[in-house]
This record gives C-alpha cells, structure tokens and sequence, in this order.
C-alpha cells in the first residue's frame, strides 16, 4: 500500500507539488513544505536502475571479499583456537591421569610399608615371647632340680637322723637306767623297750 | 537554504556525483553508490584488518570481528542447522552490509543506504531468489511442498496452499518494507526533532531555553536508532536464515 501510493505520486506529476508536501506532513508532522523538484525520493523510480546497479557491484565485491578472505581468516583462527584449547584440555588431562597414578602408587606403597611393619613388630613381638619364655622355663627346670636335691638332702639327713635316733635313744635309756638302777640292762632288753616306746 | 536544514526529507535525496547513461537507463555514481561504496570499503577493511593479526588471544578489535561471525554462524545454525552453513558466507556479508550501512548512516550529514526502499528490496529479493533457486536446484518439484503442510485435511488444502503461497510471496515485500521504514522514520524523527532545535534557537533566548527539550529528545532518539540500527540487521538476517531453512527442508 506504501509503494502503490508512492507510485500514485509518481504517475501524477502536475499535482506533484502539492502530493510530495501532504506526504512530507503526514510522515514528519512539521509544516515544512517538501522541496518542488521530484516525487518523496526512496519511491522515485527514476534512481532505481543505478541503485540497484551500485548495489550489485558493492554488495557482489563484498561477498565475494568475504567468502574468499574474510570468511576462510576468521574461521581459521577459531579453528586453530578451538584446536588448541582441545589439545591443552588432552594434555591436562593426561597430566591429572599421570599425578593420579603417582599418588595411587605412593599410597600403595604407603600401605605395604605399613603393612610390612606390622608384621614386623609382630614378629619381633612373637620372637621376644618365646625367648622369655624358655628363659623362665630354664629358670624353672633349674630350680625344679635344685629343690629336687635340697629335697632329696633333707630326706637322706632325715633318715640318718631317724637311724641314729634308735641308737641314742639305746644309749641314753641304758645310761638312765644304769643311773637308775645300777645293774645292767641287757641290750637286747633296751632296744626292744626303745623299739616299742618309739612305735 | 534554511528550508533545506528543518526539511526531513531532504537527507533522503539522491544526488548525482558522476552522471553515466548508459543505453537510456541513469546509471549515474550517486551519493547512495557512494555510501554503498563506503559501506562496504568500512565492513570489509574492519573485518580484514582486525583480524591480520591472528592472534590466538584476540584483542578488542579481533573479538568484535570474531563475535559477528560467531553470531551470524549460530544463527544459521539454530535456524537451518549444519546444512545450512554453506549459505553463511551470503548470511554474513547480509548482516555485515545492513549493519554497517545502518550505522554509517547515523553519522550527521551521512546519507543511509538502506532508507531507500530500492535498495532493501533488492537485497530481499536476493535472498528470495536463492532460496528459490536453490530450493528447485535441491529438491525439484518437491520444493513445492513448502505450501503443502503435513496433517491438513484434503477439504481445507486449497484454501492453505493459498495462504501458504501469498505468505511466501508476501516476504519479500514484508523483509524489505521493514528494514526501510524503520531507517526512513527513525531518521525523519531525528530529522524533525533536530530541526526543532534549529527552528527555536532563531527565536532568541527564549527559543534556545527551549531548544534543550528536543536535543535531548534526539539524543535519546540518536540512542534508540544506534538500537535499530543493529536490530533490523539481526532481523533482516534471522529471517533470512529461516527463508534458507525453507529452501534446504521444504516438509516443514
């Protein structure tokens, strides 16, 4: 409708004037008249051959400058970027795999080492036990034996005693009975008497 | 002269620099091929020279070339996936040109390429006949399933391939009057406020107390079309990347 009305204008050139200044009021709203010469200028047919002939060798320059510079430049240096922040990211996390592991191992080591001691001290433990142990028990056998021997004395002093306590007892109930009696007392006699008192 | 300065047409005006004629037709070097011209000598040398240096940690300058061609290439690639691609180039250059030829234009005194309807139009059609080129080129008559939607009832079908046809050839029209008119009526706005500056300054002191009101209007103005400026360039080319779409799967 823009255009047609446009084109109104163009066909009525007598009225040309007055159409040009309506139309320069209802689109500006000041009161200003258009100037004489011409038809509103964007609807004058008269300029389109030429625009639109610049416009094709311009905006054809432009596109062709763009498709074979512009376009391969710009897009080559976000490639090349793209690229290496790809390969830096590769890296990064290549390098994070490599200290992962390097930790792994060191806590695996970490953990034998730990483990290592334990059994260790375990050992040392143990072999420390067992040599106290047969230490005490030689303690002990010795002074199992030695017991054993005062033991064995006491009994052997014991029983000598025991056989001298007859004799004795002999001696002393004569010599008593000498005392006593003044007569002899047979042996024979003595001793059955000692025998039966000391049972 | 002074009706010149407040008139907001006037920037719209095509003069001619270097007259040609060739055949009947005025192919004259006008101030549009001018700034066409420099349009594309400004894009093409910002994203040449920023980027000579390739360096792999960009700088400022290297990143802004960087992030317009990321930009364009995820929207190519949301819109019409990795296939898609192949047109970035087209894309780019698109987006680039509008942006750079919305921008130029903001300087005072600079002319605005896309403000003449001729102009957007043309590179509308551009990306409308590649898409139907490449779309026969690629699928044959099979590209006229784009105005067959699956899953429609056969009573309905006429009516919708009607409508599908006149929304297809409804798209240049629509691409190009967008990206013209925003440019034009942001720029007569800025135009027209600036005049007023003009106009009440002549009034005295009065007139130039006045005056701030809309210089600051068309500061903001100036601010809101730096906005513009970059958005239509964003919708010229997602639409763009969505007509491609069309083109490389016409099943919908």
């Amino acid at each position: 409708m823009f255009v047609t009305s446009a084109f109104a204008q163009e066909s009525a050139p007598s009225a040309d004037t007055s159409h040009a200044a309506t139309g320069a009021d209802t689109n500006s709203g000041t009161s200003v008249p258009a100037e004489a010469h011409g038809a509103f200028p964007p609807f004058d047919p008269a300029t389109f051959p030429s625009q639109l002939l610049w416009l094709a060798i311009t905006f054809g320059l432009f596109y062709l400058f763009l498709k074979r510079v512009v376009v391969p430049r710009v897009g080559g240096i976000i490639d090349v970027r793209n690229d290496r922040i790809s390969q830096d990211l590769d890296q990064a996390s290549k390098l994070k795999g490599e200290a992962d592991a390097a930790v792994a191992a060191y806590e695996q080591e970490l953990a034998e080492a730990k483990k290592n001691a334990n059994s260790i001290g375990q050992q040392a433990a143990d072999a420390a036990k067992a040599e106290a142990e047969t230490a005490r028990k030689k303690i002990e056998a010795a002074l199992d034996e030695k017991l054993g021997e005062a033991e064995a004395r006491i009994s052997s002093i014991k029983a000598n005693a025991m056989k001298e306590v007859g004799s004795i007892a002999e001696d002393t109930a004569s010599a008593i009975v000498e005392a006593l009696v003044g007569g002899k007392a047979s042996k024979a006699e003595i001793a059955a008497a000692v025998k039966s008192v000391a049972r | 002269m002074a009706a010149d300065k407040v008139d907001p047409i006037h920037q719209f005006h095509i003069i001619k620099l270097v007259p040609i004629n060739i055949g009947g037709y005025d192919l004259s070097f006008t101030n549009s091929a001018l700034f066409m011209v420099a349009t594309v000598v400004v894009a093409a040398a910002f994203l040449f020279l920023t980027t000579s240096s390739r360096s792999l940690v960009p700088g400022r300058l290297q990143s802004i070339s960087e992030m317009a061609y990321e930009f364009v290439g995820n929207m190519l690639r949301d819109a019409a996936g990795t296939q898609g691609m192949k047109f970035f180039p087209f894309v780019f250059s698109l987006f680039m040109f509008v942006l750079v030829a919305n921008l130029l234009g903001l300087f005072p005194y600079f002319f605005t390429v896309t403000s003449h309807i001729i102009v957007t139009f043309g590179l509308a059609a551009l990306v409308i006949g590649t898409v139907v080129v490449y779309g026969f080129m690629k699928h044959g008559l099979g590209f006229l399933k784009l105005f067959v939607p699956h899953g429609v009832p056969v009573f309905l079908l006429p009516l919708v391939v009607l409508i599908e046809v006149i929304s297809f050839v409804s798209r240049p029209v629509s691409l190009s009057v967008r990206l013209f008119a925003n440019m034009l009526a942001g720029h007569i706005t800025l135009k027209v406020f600036s005049g007023f500056v003009v106009s009440l300054s002549a009034l005295g002191a009065v007139g130039v107390a006045g005056s701030v009101l809309p210089l600051a209007m068309a500061v903001a103005l100036t601010a809101l079309e730096l906005l513009v400026a970059f958005l239509q360039a964003y919708v010229f080319a997602v639409l763009t990347c969505m007509y491609l779409n069309d083109a490389l799967h016409p099943g919908h």
